[in-house]
């Protein structure tokens, strides 16, 4: 007994009061899924690049990227990025530039001679992919990753399809869309070109492959019955984007009528203009908030000088070139009613751009397929109704853009690769949803959305060079920081800092944080100050 | 005193930590190391601020002064939830008098200090609002005005928690105690009383006077990291909300403290030789009701009819205090 006066026990420590006892209900780490991601057609992780991107690891962050989408600089030029709709950020100030700083990894990447790792073993299985546009690309590159032997083929001369001949240079250089085909060849991807595929079955059996991704897109114009003259010159969107990738650019005159209202038809009218047109006028039967074309590329088509008449439709096209045209009005149910109401317009050409058909000769013969709107229909497994035989792109239903194409290639390759080894393909469960409420946006800074710098109008008209030029590095920088990392830690402390029990164990850099349940009293602070809504409480069961 | 430097980064210097951020300007609280002055096991209710904001506190003092630190701690929650005989949450030497002496008993243990040669040895005083603007008034004026070598930490949850949640001189108007009921014809706190400490102590010239606050830990950190490197008599006042107290939920604690500051009821600023040298701004103004309504306490100035008057009182204090102290920058937008 040498203790101080009055003082009868040895000092403790409150270590021994587990306070964890006192709990009702506890706080989880979880990974839930950000917006971006869930909008995303190729279901790329983009909230996990750009997590690298912040940190200024672009390889990193192009590799991740790269795991769903071989195509990143041709993506961040031609993606209606549907992401940026629905990133969080948006409710903030702006949406994050995804789609600029996916361009800036491609470009990177390109720049920087990024290659992809060759798979870890050899399937021994051989896929033929037919079709080597964004949809026969990505399913091709999935597939050799996961070790089998592809080989593509495709009725033109070069690889990308739509990528080349529908969508002009001004938006994609060709040099871009070379680079990352090329990548892809590298891992070990065999490309045939100028054949066609007549006859699938056949094709297959001499080829001896276990299985097939069809991809052909949707090649043959629509055709709208106009009454013409002989000598009047009338052509289709999908000849002359695709003329424009050949020695003899067509030869549309100086007043040039486009047919359509989607982005083909601005498309169309965006290159007459740079082939020296003075007029470019799109003539469409609805008006501007039904055009399915892509306000800012309506937007950007304005600028450049191209007209456009609303609610309007052709009847018909003399020799001199006269069009007639009759006004149109919405009825309630917004379809366009004919007016009796008639002008005339002048054009040494007209395009249509009406659509696109599918050519599905190469399926002749195979039993067991459902046609339908002139589309394959595939199962979930993007199957059609014959076993080994895949479909995807725009010759099955859905909606016609790059990244849905992409995603298919993606989706089709999973599936292959499971039928092959005579399974199913599981894809993982989805995570809840990151919506807006479940962040704390208190903590982020305000910063406003870097703007791509657009080429100077006139130059952009009068050429071919691209319209949107890319970020450099410090504004790619930053607009990857202004992300939220939308329900995903991203190792800000917060949790860590603000526990007024100490009952967050910080496991270093990259290893993120655990609970001290010993002592965790269920306050659920760090719930509500985790700015991106990586952390949720869960009722104890006692 | 604007913290935010880094403009780029997805949250600046909002957060605790920041991987973009270099390991010298992260705050204290991030760092795996950091002392946890205040360790677990403690009996503070859940969320309690009080809890926090002392660890946050004595953490940064911990750090400038190499851990060399003594502890005085007035009798309130704070001692009460550390110390049940014969446990300890502290991790530093520590010791407790009485309820209204603290002020008094640090000037003693910096003398002490003082004459056994041990100048590196430094001292801080702790104490809740009632001991601190009531019963411990006297010694701490008397510690200031003899500019004795202390930093005085008064954390503020405006009212005598530890013994039932009784009126103090910092409690605020309208609000409901257990001896300020919320009856008759002006429910809760009296308007137009009660005492600005931080103002008093900046009254006796001392060299340092801030507030600050448990939701901008980064503010904070760096006040107490100032006043700990001057010598004399210091005084900083935290803002830490009592969820038993205030009938506010304990998952919302940061985020009452936050609305304090945000509608310019709890002003944020620093003083040196009584004079104002700064002042933390308003990030995104909000009106006084988005503090209020957290809040039980305030409960009966809303239900079916609001009393607008005593609520339009309210805001007037918080618009008085924007004024006053500059709270909003009027070339920025936002701070
Ligand atoms: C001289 C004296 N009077 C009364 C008490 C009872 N008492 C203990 S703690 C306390 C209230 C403390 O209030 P405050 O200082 O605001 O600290 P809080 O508990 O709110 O943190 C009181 C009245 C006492 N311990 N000593
Ligand atoms: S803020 Fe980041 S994670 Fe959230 S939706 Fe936008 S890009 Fe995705
Ligand atoms: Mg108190």
């Amino acid at each position: 007994m040498d203790k101080p006066f009055a003082i009868t026990l040895d000092v403790g420590s409150s270590l021994a009061n587990k306070t964890g006892s006192w709990r009702t209900s506890r706080p989880v780490y979880l990974d839930r899924l950000p917006p971006c991601n869930n909008a995303c057609p190729a279901g790329e992780n983009i909230q996990a690049w750009l997590f690298h991107a912040e940190g200024g690891d672009y390889e990193a962050a192009w590799r991740e990227l790269t795991q769903n989408n071989p195509l990143p600089a041709v993506m961040g030029r031609v993606c209606y990025h549907p992401c940026e709709d629905a990133c969080n950020r948006g409710k903030l100030d702006a949406a994050v530039g995804i789609n600029s700083v996916e361009r800036f990894l491609g470009d990177e990447a390109i720049k920087r001679g990024w290659k992809f790792p060759a798979p870890p073993k050899e399937s021994g299985k051989r896929v033929l992919v037919v079709g080597a546009g964004p949809s026969g690309l990505s399913a091709a590159y999935h597939l050799r990753r996961l070790g089998h032997a592809v080989k593509v083929v495709d009725a033109g001369p070069m690889a990308g399809g739509m990528m080349r001949f529908g969508i002009p240079k001004y938006r994609l250089p060709r040099d871009v869309l070379d680079a990352e085909v090329k990548r892809i060849a590298d891992l070990g991807v065999e490309f045939e070109y100028n054949r066609k595929v007549e006859n699938i079955r056949d094709t297959m059996t001499e080829g001896k492959f276990d299985a097939v991704f069809l991809a052909v897109g949707a090649h043959i114009a629509k055709r709208a019955y106009i009454p013409a003259g002989e000598a009047a010159k009338m052509l289709d969107a999908v000849s002359v984007l695709r003329d424009m990738e050949g020695e003899e650019k067509p030869m549309l005159g100086r007043r040039v009528v486009v047919y359509g209202g989607g982005n083909t038809a601005l498309d169309v009218a965006r290159t007459a203009k740079r082939l020296g047109a003075s007029e470019a006028i799109i003539v469409y039967r609805r008006n501007r908030e039904k055009m399915p074309a892509h306000d800012f590329e309506v937007e950007e088509a304005l600028q450049e000088g191209v007209m456009i008449k609303w609610l309007s439709t052709i009847k018909n096209m003399a020799n001199e070139g006269t069009l007639t045209v009759e006004k149109m009005k919405l009825d309630e149910k917004g379809f366009p009613q004919p007016t009796g109401e008639f002008e005339t317009l002048e054009a040494d050409s007209l395009v249509l751009a009406l659509g696109q058909d599918v050519d599905l000769s190469l399926l002749e013969g195979v039993p067991g397929l459902a046609i339908k709107d002139g589309t394959v229909q595939v199962a979930p497994n993007m199957m059609t109704g014959y076993p080994g035989i895949f479909a995807g792109g725009d010759m099955v239903p859905s909606e016609r853009t790059v990244t849905v194409a992409v995603g298919h290639g993606k989706k089709a390759a999973r599936n292959i690769d499971a039928w092959l080894a005579g399974g199913t393909y599981e894809p993982a469960p989805k995570h809840e949803l990151a919506d807006f409420e479940k962040l704390n946006a208190w903590y982020y800074t305000d910063a406003s959305k870097t703007v791509r710098p657009m080429l100077d109008i006139v130059r952009r008209t009068s050429t071919f060079d691209e319209v949107v030029s890319g970020l450099d590095e410090t504004n790619a920088l930053f607009e990857a920081r202004r992300c939220l990392s939308c329900g995903n830690c991203f190792e800000c402390d917060n949790c860590y800092g603000v526990c007024p029990d100490n009952s967050v164990i910080k496991l270093g850099p990259g290893k993120r944080f655990e609970f001290n349940y010993d002592y965790c009293k269920g306050c659920g602070i760090c719930v509500s100050e985790c700015p991106c809504g990586a952390i949720k409480m869960v009722p104890e069961t006692i | 005193m604007e913290m935010q430097t880094v403009k780029f980064y997805q949250t600046g210097t909002f957060t605790v930590g920041n991987r973009l951020l270099d390991e010298n300007e992260r705050s204290v609280q991030a760092n795996m190391e950091r002392t946890n002055s205040l360790n677990s096991g403690h009996r503070a209710c859940q969320g309690c601020g009080e809890a926090l904001g002392a660890r946050y506190a004595i953490d940064a003092a911990m750090r400038v002064t190499g851990d060399k630190l003594i502890a005085v701690n007035a009798t309130g929650c704070l001692e009460v939830f550390s110390t049940p005989y014969p446990e300890t949450s502290w991790q530093i030497p520590w010791i407790h008098s009485l309820f209204g002496n603290a002020a008094a008993v640090a000037s003693g243990v910096a003398a002490a200090m003082r004459v056994t040669g041990r100048s590196d040895v430094r001292v801080v005083a702790q104490g809740g609002d009632g001991g601190t603007t009531d019963i411990g008034f006297g010694c701490l004026s008397g510690m200031f005005e003899r500019n004795d070598d202390v930093l005085y930490i008064c954390y503020d949850n405006e009212a005598y928690m530890n013994t039932g949640v009784q009126r103090s001189s910092a409690t605020p108007p309208a609000a409901r105690t257990a001896t300020t009921m919320a009856v008759g014809k002006e429910p809760g706190n009296v308007f137009g009383t009660g005492k600005n400490v931080p103002l008093i102590a900046m009254a006796h010239h001392i060299p340092y006077v801030a507030t600050a606050s448990v939701a901008n830990l980064r503010d904070l950190e760096f006040k107490v990291t100032r006043a700990m490197n001057v010598h004399g008599a210091r005084y900083v006042h935290i803002h830490v909300p009592c969820p038993l107290g205030w009938g506010s939920a304990p998952a919302d604690t940061i985020k009452v403290a936050r609305m304090a500051v945000e509608s310019g009821l709890f002003p944020l600023f620093e003083a040196e030789h009584g004079e104002v040298t700064g002042r933390t701004r308003i990030r995104h103004k909000v009106p006084v009701t988005e503090y209020l309504k957290l809040q039980k306490r305030f409960a009966h100035l809303f239900g079916k009819t609001p009393d607008q008057e005593r609520l339009d009182q309210i805001q007037a204090i918080a618009d008085k205090n924007i004024r006053t102290f500059g709270l909003i920058d009027t070339e920025l937008a936002h701070g």
